[in-house]
C-alpha cells in the first residue's frame, strides 16, 4: 500500500501523524502547565520559552501544543459525528426510498440552504457553549454533506447484483447497510473524511476567535488567536503561531486526501 | 405561459417556499432548544417566578406557532422587533450596518470576480505548466487558512510592518469614497482570497470540461490560436457553470464578512450578530440570521434562473 506513495501523500502522512501525536501526548512534551503564568507579557522568544510567551503571561509553546490536542480533539469527535449520522441516515435513506428518502433529503436540503456558520451562530445564542455542545452542534450541521455523499453512493451500489442477490435470500436492512454498502461505499467517504476533518478544525477555529467556541482557560488554536489578536499592532506576532499550525495541519490532511482520492479513482470498483 | 417563464417563475416560488421554511426553522430552532430569551436575560440561577414573569411580559407565554406568525409578520413589514439588551428598535440598527455590509461585499466581488476569470482562464491555457502549478499552489494554501488569520497576516505585514493601512476599517457617512475605500481596502483583500480560489478552481474546471468537446478538437484543427478558441468557443460554452460559481461565492462572502468584519471591527451586519449571540439577544440574532439566510437563498435563487437562461439543455426537464 505505501510503496507507490508519492511524495506529497508521504510528507502529508508524517506531518498529520506529528500533529495528532503531539495532541495525543500533550501533557507530557509540553514544557509548562497549559495554564500556568511562567514570565511576562508577551516576552520574545528565548531559550526558555521557544515561541515567547502571550498576553498574560503563559508560555505561547504550551498553549500551541494544549491547543492543537483541544482543537484535534473537537475536530476529530466532530468529524466521526458527522459520519456516522450522515452515513447511517444516507444509507437508509437510499435502502428505504420513498417517502423516508424525500423528508430526509428535504430536512438536508433546507439545512443546507443556510449557512452553517450562521445556523451554528443561531443554536449557540440559546444553548450553553460547552465541548460537548460545539461537538454536537459542528457534528449534525456537517453530517447534511456527509448524508448527500453517502445517499449518492448508496443509490448506485443499491442496485447492484450482489445487493440484489442478498436482498433476494432475504437479508434484513441492517444486512444489507453493514454488510453490502458499507464496504462498497467507504472509499469515497474515506476520502471525502480528510476534507470533512479540516472543515471542521477551520469552523472550530473560527467559533473560538469569535469568543462561542472553546472557552478560556482551555487553550485552543482559535482562541489563541483571539487572546493575542491585541499584539499585533504592536509587532507582536503571538497569533499568527495559530495560522502556521493550522495551515501546515490543513494542507498535509489535503494531500493525504488527494492520494486517497486518486487511488480510490484509479481503482474504481475494487476494495481500494 | 411561456416555457422558460413558467419554468423560473417555478424555481422563484420554491425559493420562497425554501426562505419561509428556513425562516421557521431559526425560529423553531431557538424555540425547541433548552433555554430561551427569558433565561438568556436572567440567567441559570433565575427563580422559576422571575422567569415567568418575565416570560409572560416579553409575551413568550404564547404558544409558538402564534409568535411565529407575528414575528414573520412583522419581517414582511420590516418591523424586525426591539432588542432585549438594549429595548432598541432592531430595523432601525440593522439599516446602515446592513449597507455597510452589502458595501463590503460589493467591492470584494468588484475584485474578485474579473481576477477569478481571469486566473481562471490562464490556469487553462499554461494548463500543468508552472503558471497553472502556482495558482492551484497558491489557492490550496488560501482555503487551509481559516479567514479570520489571512487578515491578521495581512495586518501584521501591511498595516503594522509597513504602515500603508490602517489596522481596523472604521468607516463612517462623512468620509469620501475614496477614504472609505482605503479604510476597506485590507478586509476587500481578504475576502477577495477567500472566495478566489473557489471561484477559479471552478472556471478552471468548467472551461476544461468545455475544452474536451469535438467542437473545440474542430476549432483547433482549423489553426486558431489557443486564446482565440478560449475565447470564442470555450468561454461562450462554459459560461453558465462559470455564473454559478460565482453566484455561490458572491453567497460565501456573505458568510465570509461575518468573521472579517470582527477582524477589523467593521459596523457592519457579521460585528452585529456575533455580538448578540455573545450577549445571548435572541431576537437580534433571529433577525440577523434571516437576513444572512434571505441574501444567501436569494443569491443561490439567482445562480439557479441565470444557468436555466444561459443554457438550453436545463429547460426540459428529464
Amino acid at each position: 500500500m505505501f510503496r507507490y506513495m508519492p511524495v506529497s501523500a508521504m510528507i502529508g502522512l508524517t506531518l498529520t501523524g506529528l500533529y495528532f501525536l503531539a495532541a495525543i501526548f500533550a501533557p507530557l512534551i509540553a514544557p509548562y502547565g497549559m495554564a500556568q503564568v511562567v514570565g511576562d507579557v508577551w516576552e520574545p522568544s528565548s531559550r526558555e520559552h521557544l515561541l515567547g510567551t502571550d498576553n498574560i503571561g503563559r508560555d505561547l509553546l504550551t498553549r500551541m501544543i494544549y491547543g492543537g490536542r483541544t482543537t484535534i480533539f473537537i475536530a476529530t469527535m466532530a468529524t466521526i459525528l458527522s459520519f456516522v449520522t450522515g452515513s447511517i441516515l444516507g444509507f437508509l435513506a437510499a435502502v428505504l426510498g420513498g417517502w423516508a428518502d424525500q423528508v430526509l433529503s428535504r430536512m438536508v436540503d433546507l439545512l443546507m440552504a443556510i449557512p452553517s456558520l450562521i445556523l451554528a451562530l443561531v443554536v449557540l445564542a440559546v444553548l450553553p457553549v460547552t465541548v460537548t455542545t460545539l461537538i454536537v452542534v459542528m457534528g449534525l450541521l456537517d453530517a447534511t454533506r456527509v448524508f448527500r455523499l453517502a445517499r449518492a453512493v448508496a443509490v448506485d451500489i443499491n442496485v447492484m447484483d450482489y445487493v440484489e442477490a442478498a436482498k433476494l435470500r432475504g437479508e434484513g436492512r441492517g444486512w444489507i447497510i453493514f454488510r453490502e454498502i458499507l464496504p462498497n461505499a467507504l472509499s469515497p467517504l474515506v476520502a471525502e473524511l480528510g476534507l470533512r476533518f479540516i472543515f471542521m478544525v477551520l469552523f472550530i477555529s473560527t467559533l473560538s476567535f469569535l469568543g462561542l467556541g472553546v472557552q478560556p482557560p482551555l487553550a485552543d488554536w482559535g482562541g489563541i488567536v483571539k487572546e493575542n489578536k491585541d499584539g499585533i499592532i504592536y509587532g507582536i506576532g503571538a497569533a499568527l503561531y495559530p495560522a502556521i499550525a493550522i495551515a501546515t495541519l490543513a494542507i498535509s490532511v489535503n494531500l493525504v486526501a488527494d492520494w486517497v482520492l486518486n487511488r480510490t479513482t484509479s481503482l474504481k470498483g475494487g476494495r481500494g | 405561459m411561456h416555457p422558460i417563464l413558467k419554468l423560473v417563475s417555478q424555481r422563484i416560488a420554491l425559493g420562497l417556499l425554501l426562505l419561509v421554511s428556513s425562516s421557521a426553522m431559526i425560529f423553531g430552532l431557538t424555540e425547541a432548544l433548552p433555554g430561551d430569551a427569558a433565561q438568556a436575560v436572567l440567567g441559570q440561577s433565575a427563580t422559576p417566578e422571575a422567569l415567568e414573569n418575565l416570560r409572560r411580559e416579553m409575551g413568550l407565554d404564547r404558544p409558538a406557532l402564534v409568535r411565529y406568525v407575528e414575528w414573520l409578520g412583522g419581517i414582511v413589514q420590516g418591523d424586525l422587533g426591539t432588542s432585549i439588551t438594549n429595548r432598541l428598535d432592531i430595523a432601525t440598527s440593522i439599516g446602515s450596518r446592513l449597507s455597510n455590509t452589502l458595501f463590503l461585499a460589493f467591492w470584494a466581488a468588484v475584485v474578485s470576480v474579473p481576477l477569478a476569470i481571469f486566473l481562471g482562464l490562464l490556469a487553462v491555457r499554461y494548463q500543468n505548466r508552472w503558471p497553472d502549478k502556482a495558482i492551484s499552489g497558491v489557492t490550496l494554501a488560501t482555503i487551509s487558512i481559516p479567514e479570520f488569520l489571512i487578515g491578521y497576516v495581512l495586518v501584521y505585514f501591511l498595516a503594522v510592518q509597513m504602515g500603508w493601512f490602517s489596522p481596523l476599517a472604521l468607516i463612517n457617512d462623512t468620509m469620501t469614497l475614496g477614504e472609505k475605500l482605503h479604510s476597506i481596502a485590507l478586509p476587500v483583500a481578504v475576502l477577495t482570497m477567500v472566495v478566489l480560489a473557489h471561484m477559479m478552481r471552478m472556471t478552471r474546471a468548467a472551461i476544461l470540461n468545455v475544452m474536451q468537446s469535438a467542437y473545440i478538437e474542430t476549432a483547433e484543427l482549423k489553426g486558431l490560436s489557443s486564446f482565440d478558441v478560449i475565447r470564442k468557443h470555450a468561454f461562450p460554452n462554459a459560461i453558465a457553470p462559470i455564473v454559478t460559481v460565482v453566484m455561490l461565492n458572491l453567497a460565501y462572502l456573505v458568510v465570509g464578512v461575518v468573521v472579517v468584519e470582527v477582524v477589523f471591527v467593521y459596523p457592519g451586519m457579521g460585528q452585529f450578530l456575533v455580538d448578540a449571540v455573545v450577549k445571548r439577544d435572541v431576537p437580534v440574532v433571529l433577525a440577523c440570521g434571516v437576513i444572512f439566510a434571505a441574501i444567501y437563498i436569494s443569491l443561490n435563487l439567482a445562480a439557479d434562473v441565470v444557468s436555466i437562461l444561459a443554457n438550453p439543455r436545463l429547460r426540459h426537464p428529464k
